[in-house]
């Protein structure tokens, strides 16, 4: 029940930052370094979220299948597969390496 | 049929199948990461913007709180602010329009109308893209949630390596020249650092604060990190940033 506010907290969120670009005066907002920060945190973000769910486990580290989940993904996205694709990549590389007994 | 004629509209309702695709992962993640099938509908119905759902699943995943996955998503979220502006100046939507197009504001619908020069087509481009993701975005997160649910373990299934792919698959068309590789690396390092010493969740903010200092205190290109996950305009081989500069 808890997870519930706190999504529709995020869900409101997300549509104020929306909302307010169409709002705010556009001086604000054309300020470079506002559009850069929203840029490099969202390579930030993304990045730390690629670490976190390859090698955390909760406030642990460890390098197990994910991690050739993690290479199969970079392999796929560098012959330019198609989103789907990358993600059954990861699935799968996962798998099979658990199948073959890393953990 | 004249609709149909429409280069913009051809594009938008191109990259709505292929976004609204990729929403089966995301609701077939998302009941594995330990949501419910109504919390996932709730995410793509109300949230709407992929970053920012996988970012609250993500957390949640990782055992992150409410407060942590809410955190990730917002910052996330930020980008469509920028979005919002650029789209305001470009169709001046009005009265009830202007909230409509607001939830339809992402990354795609974005890259689709700045693509075109013609301010019909901007238009256009916008509407198709924006409202073909939506609808599609939405019935496949829940063709996935219910997949998902009847998967078992997911671990099995190599559903946390899914995860893993989906986000290096969000992260990889930002990664175009030298300093945004920069970034993603020191961000990369400073969340593994700091993994075993706080909270769950936690590390992805200290991620986001670091990579806002680089912004804020660098000086780069001014829509660094603001492309689309799926490039509308991919085949015709040219970079959406020129697009935009030529149509600004």
């Amino acid at each position: 029940m808890n997870l519930w506010i706190w999504l529709l907290l995020a869900c409101a969120l997300a549509y104020a930052w929306k909302v307010v670009g169409y709002f705010v005066p556009a001086r604000f907002l054309k300020d470079p370094r506002v559009s850069r920060v929203a840029g490099t945190m969202t390579i930030g973000l993304l990045a730390s979220l690629t670490v976190v769910n390859t090698v955390a486990t909760g406030q642990s580290l460890a390098a197990d299948a994910r991690v050739g989940a993690l290479a199969a993904a970079a392999v796929a996205l560098a012959f330019r597969a198609p989103f789907l694709l990358v993600v059954i990549a990861g699935a799968c590389t996962a798998a099979l390496l658990r199948m073959i007994g890393w953990n | 049929m004249k609709l149909l004629a429409s280069p913009a509209v051809r594009v938008g309702l191109s990259i709505s199948i292929a976004t609204g695709l990729y929403g089966i992962s995301f609701g077939a993640l998302s009941v594995t990461s330990g949501l419910s099938f109504w919390q996932t509908i709730a995410l793509s119905l109300l949230l709407f913007s992929g970053g920012s759902q996988f970012a609250f699943i993500g957390v949640v995943a990782g055992g992150g709180s409410g407060v942590a996955a809410m955190g990730a998503a917002t910052l996330l979220g930020m980008r469509n602010g920028i979005y919002g502006m650029q789209l305001n100046a470009l169709l001046h939507p009005k009265g009830w329009r202007r909230y409509v197009a607001a939830q339809l504001t992402i990354d795609e619908s974005t890259a689709t109308s700045t693509g075109q020069s013609d301010p019909a087509e901007q238009q256009r481009g916008f509407w198709a893209a924006g409202i073909g993701i939506y609808v599609l975005w939405n019935l496949f997160t829940a063709v996935g949630a219910l997949a998902g649910s009847g998967l078992g373990d997911p671990k099995q299934w190599g559903l946390d390596g899914a995860a893993v792919a989906a986000f290096l698959a969000l992260l990889w068309p930002r990664l175009k020249g030298r300093e945004p590789v920069a970034i993603a690396v020191v961000c990369a390092l400073a969340t593994v650092l700091v993994v075993p010493f706080v909270p769950a969740g936690v590390p992805i903010l200290v991620a986001a604060v670091v990579a806002a200092l680089a912004g804020w205190f660098s000086h780069g290109r001014s829509d660094e990190g603001l492309e689309p996950d799926v490039d509308p305009y991919a085949e015709h081989h040219h970079r959406r940033q020129d697009s935009q500069q030529a149509g600004a």
